[in-house]
């Protein structure tokens, strides 16, 4: 009686556990290890509630669970109508939009939402869509509609104006289209006309910087955070003194790391924003280079981890999906880290999995779901 | 079903091979990054840490002042010697460098409190003041001491002053610390603003605020005289002690805000009134400029703004005079037989009623078996429009009441803002109420009493029944009837100054609407109010004055102004009847109405309108009552 309890309690976990990629699971699991170890320190002095991390991290695991039993097929068959839906949102933005900070792109619901959140997660799965249906016939001009798919929302994004999630949801959408086959003599000479242009930037800075010159289609601010970037003493009150206080947080850290809650930076309120976008410099800090190694290392064996479901994925739209939701993990970490230690731009971007925010912890959730839905629905659909 | 097309999986397989190696790429442009922040530069930041952290000090911008309409300033800063402690270099018990602290100077049980606090809600980052306005043998003691007290400081503060102390309080309001709903609520604020650059707005704006308008001026305008915080950016030592200041960017001071308000009107009624309770406020019609806008008793906002005191608190609080009730736009009344000009305008536009038409008052009127009673018995006679004002017959208009009904009365009563909010520029304005038969049954839940009586019409027209209105309304009812129908908003403020250049911007608001009103029906009732201060209930009162104005007197049974909490253990007193006035003058062409009451003092004639006859001596000919000590300029 007592046995068949204690089977059938087991029995329940390990259903609710069965397919959930053991691999891409601990390093999630070690990933929210750290984001919450470095919370409890960053949050110590603000208001911000630890119960609010562990309900979020919960949130982040619930969504992960459910996505990863929803067989793909269905993603697949959802695709168009989410992007439709994704769109259809963000022109209700675009029109009764809610508007905080000078920006419009929150709306209200009885709750209120970023559609543009969405969008991560809706841009690859139509493009993955759109490719599997051209599978074998595909056409020059099949990239000429999969860029108006991208480009749509994107624009739409832009003029919110979100610039930074207008270029994430771009380059989801690009690295399905790239991963997709296009050719590499369309690719190359943006990635060379880019290089130019950041050199460009580079020694000219202080030309293009100058108080009057006005850059085209990018807001005073924007021009700013490139300017601070060159040059963050320049602005050492506002954008730059940021960069300039958590490098100096990073660079104190060292080798060993002061010491978790002994950083010094972080606990003296120099560091912005420091339990969400800047939580990297409040990690960088008390545990060092050696820190920074580690996390590096477990976001790369997410990313490796990731790629490699992809690889082995039934058909093209899992493959496809599998391998730009991987990226996106990517370019939010490298994004992130290269802000805070002062390689990019400052732009919101958090670092996945240990930023606090229940938004981004949720999207990420949806996101390492699908990976967990591809790798479970492998071995299902091939044989 | 599922395709392995060879070609495709190699060019995928590729592709996926290209994006390992550069992400590899960029991870090792991080880790080298890394490396060379946390390795090879090593030391330069660990030095940058210990010896050059970076402080952002916030500097307060000075506060705008507030000035009456002659230039008098009633809100002003001044710059006082205080106490600063540095959080960040507390080590150990803050009480017990507090009772250290106190061997030297005084520290109040209230300092003490309000330290710790500030304490807590800014998690120990900042310097904060312990005691403020010191005395020079204070000052001297500590500077003697002052080895002693690493991170205790004596600075200059600006601190807010109102002058005048009680005077006015009720419409300037007072500027408290700001709490953590305040910050929340500017945070919003901040939020549903334009701007082009979101960040500049949030670093300029909230983390150097520490004082906020309450109630008041001081509440509603707030983002006019608040300015925006500058910031020092300061070195400071691993200790947190200042070493110098790096750049600064200055506060931009707040702007003036100038008062339509006369200041020594308001000074003359609020002594006029005495111990007496009640509201007043004086208008000027063509403009909408609020000329006196009294409530007493009142307090001293000057109590309130380092934080008030427990005990003095509950003084205010718990007082059965309610000084802190804003009488003039929170209290409600009825207007009594301040009303009957309103009526009687409404009768003629109506056409109800003729000037001539007249009716024999027998003293009373009789409906359905109630008795409705005039005030003098057996009756004012014969009694046309005008002597019906003069000599105030309720019988007359207990008849024009239950012939216009009231849904008409509330229909013709409503554009004069009866029952309305004016929008005067202070938060909280009661609305009043103004009854239809819509209007009663929205308010009661059940069936029967959302029934309207034809019974509860006929005292509607002597302004009891449920006519509830501020005597702001009433000031702004008899400032659009002064004005032939054109209705201006009234308002405190008449206009911003650059605290600079002392350039002007007019904030007056333009006309808000006409009511369509035919002139010779004004000029019948204008000639009518007149007649009162000539021949009628306050004629004694308006005996040799040097103007001609018109009046109407009231008295007004109590039951408004929360008549539950007097109830049970009210003393007499406070259920007496109210005495009400209001007043036009100079008649042909006025340039101040007013309404007033007198809470509890029995008749209009005999309370209110000395106050209005004072009021109007002193605001058209300068005449200063002998009895009132005179005005002196705050020092």
């Amino acid at each position: 009686m007592e046995k068949s309890a204690i089977n059938k309690a087991k029995k329940i976990f390990l259903s609710i556990f069965s397919g959930l990629d053991r691999q891409l699971g601990l390093i999630l699991l070690g990933l929210a290890a750290v984001g919450f170890i470095t919370f409890l320190s960053a949050s110590q002095n603000t208001p911000v509630r630890f119960e609010d991390e562990l309900r979020n991290l919960a949130l982040s695991f619930i969504v992960m669970w459910i996505v990863s039993r929803i067989p793909p097929k269905w993603l697949e068959t959802a695709a168009v109508w989410i992007y439709g839906f994704g769109i259809a949102l963000l022109i209700a933005v675009a029109i009764f939009g809610l508007i905080k900070k000078g920006a419009r792109r929150w709306l209200n619901i009885g709750f209120v939402i970023q559609p543009s959140e969405l969008m991560k997660i809706a841009m690859p799965l139509m493009l993955a869509w759109y490719f599997q249906k051209r599978e074998g016939i595909l056409k020059s001009w099949d990239y000429g509609v999969a860029a108006i798919i991208l480009g749509i929302p994107v624009l739409l994004i832009a003029r919110q104006p979100d610039l930074g999630t207008a270029l994430l949801v771009f380059a989801a959408g690009m690295y399905v289209i790239i991963l997709a086959g296009l050719p590499w003599k369309w690719i190359l000479p943006f990635i060379g006309l880019g290089a130019f242009g950041i050199i460009l930037i580079i020694i000219f800075g202080n030309t293009i910087c100058a108080q009057d010159v006005v850059w085209p289609l990018v807001h005073n601010y924007q021009k700013h955070r490139v300017c601070t970037l060159l040059d963050p003493s320049s602005d050492p009150l506002g954008k730059g003194f940021h960069t300039i206080q958590s490098m100096i947080a990073i660079g104190s850290g060292g080798f060993f790391g002061k010491g978790w809650f002994q950083g010094t930076q972080s606990h003296l309120e120099f560091i912005p924003e420091k339990h969400t976008d800047f939580i990297f410099a409040v990690f960088s800090e008390e545990f060092g280079l050696l820190g920074n190694l580690v996390l590096l290392a477990l976001f790369f064996a997410l990313i490796k981890r990731g790629l490699a479901i992809s690889a082995s994925a039934p058909n093209l739209f899992t493959r496809l999906l599998g391998a730009s939701v991987t990226l996106i993990f990517f370019t939010y970490a490298f994004v992130n880290i290269g802000m805070v230690s002062g390689l990019l731009p400052v732009v919101g971007v958090p670092l996945p999995f240990i930023s606090y925010g229940g938004t981004a912890l949720v999207t990420l959730g949806f996101g390492a779901g699908i990976l967990m839905s591809i790798h479970r629905h492998r071995r299902l659909v091939q044989s | 079903m599922v395709s392995f097309k060879k070609p495709d999986l190699d060019s995928f397989q590729e592709r996926i091979h290209i994006a390992t190696w550069f992400v590899t790429l960029c991870f090792l442009l991080l880790v080298t990054r890394l490396v060379w922040l946390q390795l090879v530069s090593h030391s330069k930041y660990a030095l940058l840490a210990e010896n050059n952290r970076i402080a952002v000090v916030p500097a307060p911008a000075n506060r705008g002042l507030l000035i009456d309409r002659n230039g008098i300033v009633i809100g002003r800063n001044y710059s006082a010697l205080t106490l600063d402690v540095n959080a960040a270099e507390i080590k150990g018990n803050v009480d017990e460098l507090i009772d250290d602290l106190s061997k030297i100077v005084l520290i109040s049980p209230r300092d003490r409190r309000n330290f710790k606090r500030s304490l807590e809600d800014s998690r120990k980052m900042g310097t904060f003041p312990l005691r403020s306005m010191l005395t020079e043998a204070e000052t001297a003691r500590f500077m003697a001491n002052r080895y002693r007290f690493p991170g205790v400081e004596i600075r200059a503060r600006s601190f807010r002053e109102y002058p005048y102390n009680e005077l006015a309080s009720h419409l300037i309001g007072y500027i408290g610390r700001v709490s953590q709903r305040d910050k929340e609520r500017m945070q919003a604020e901040i939020e549903t603003s334009k701007t082009d650059d979101p960040d500049a707005l949030q670093a300029s704006f909230l983390p150097g605020i520490q004082y906020v308008g309450k109630i008041g001026l001081e509440q509603s305008y707030e983002n006019v005289l608040r300015g925006v915080p500058g910031y020092d950016q300061v070195e400071i030592t691993a200790g947190g002690k200042p070493v110098r200041t790096l750049s600064s960017s200055p506060s931009i001071p707040g702007k003036n805000v100038v008062l339509s308000v006369d200041i020594k009107l308001q000074y003359l009624v609020e002594q006029l009134y005495g111990n007496y309770r009640g509201a007043f406020v004086a208008i000027e019609p063509a403009t909408g400029d609020i000329l006196a806008f009294v409530s007493k008793p009142n307090f001293n906002p000057n109590d309130f703004v380092e934080g008030i005191d427990s005990v003095t608190w509950k003084e205010l609080n718990d007082s059965p005079q309610k000084p802190l009730y804003n009488r003039p736009l929170k209290g409600i009344y009825p207007p009594g037989s301040t009303y009957k000009p309103f009526m009687a305008l409404a009768a003629l536009e109506k056409k109800m009623r003729t000037p001539s038409q007249s009716i024999s008052d027998p003293g009373y009127f009789e409906f359905g078996n109630h008795t409705f009673r005039d005030d003098k018995k057996g009756g004012h006679g014969i009694v046309d429009m005008q002597k019906s004002i003069v000599e105030s017959c309720d019988t007359y208009y207990y008849l024009l009441a239950r012939d216009m009904g009231v849904n008409m009365m509330h229909d013709f009563m409503k554009p004069f803002g009866f029952g309305q909010v004016t929008g005067i520029d202070l938060k909280g304005e009661s609305k009043g109420i103004l009854p239809s038969t819509e209007w009663k049954k929205n308010t009661f839940k059940k069936p029967e009493q959302q029934k309207w009586y034809e019974g509860e019409t006929i005292s509607l027209g002597i302004g009891q029944g449920y006519n509830a209105f501020t005597i702001l309304q009433l000031a702004h009812g008899m400032a659009n009837l002064a004005n032939n129908g054109i209705v201006m908003k009234p308002h405190l403020v008449k206009a911003i100054e650059d605290p600079f250049t002392r350039n002007r911007t007019l904030t007056t608001p333009k006309e808000s609407y006409r009511i369509d009103l035919a002139p010779e029906n004004i000029e019948i009732i204008k000639k009518a109010l007149l007649e009162v201060n000539i021949s009628g209930t306050s004629a004694s009162v308006f005996k040799g004055a040097g103007y001609q104005a018109g009046g109407k007197t009231g008295t007004a049974q109590v039951f408004s102004l929360n008549s539950k909490e007097y109830n049970h253990g009210a003393t007499a007193e406070f259920l007496r009847d109210h005495a009400l006035y209001v007043a036009i003058a100079p008649i042909d062409k006025p340039t101040i109405v007013l309404a007033l009451v007198v809470e509890n003092a029995g008749f209009g004639a005999q309370h209110a309108a000395p106050i209005a006859r004072k009021a109007l001596d002193f605001y058209l000919e300068g005449k200063w009552p002998k009895e009132i000590p005179e005005w002196k300029r705050a020092p």
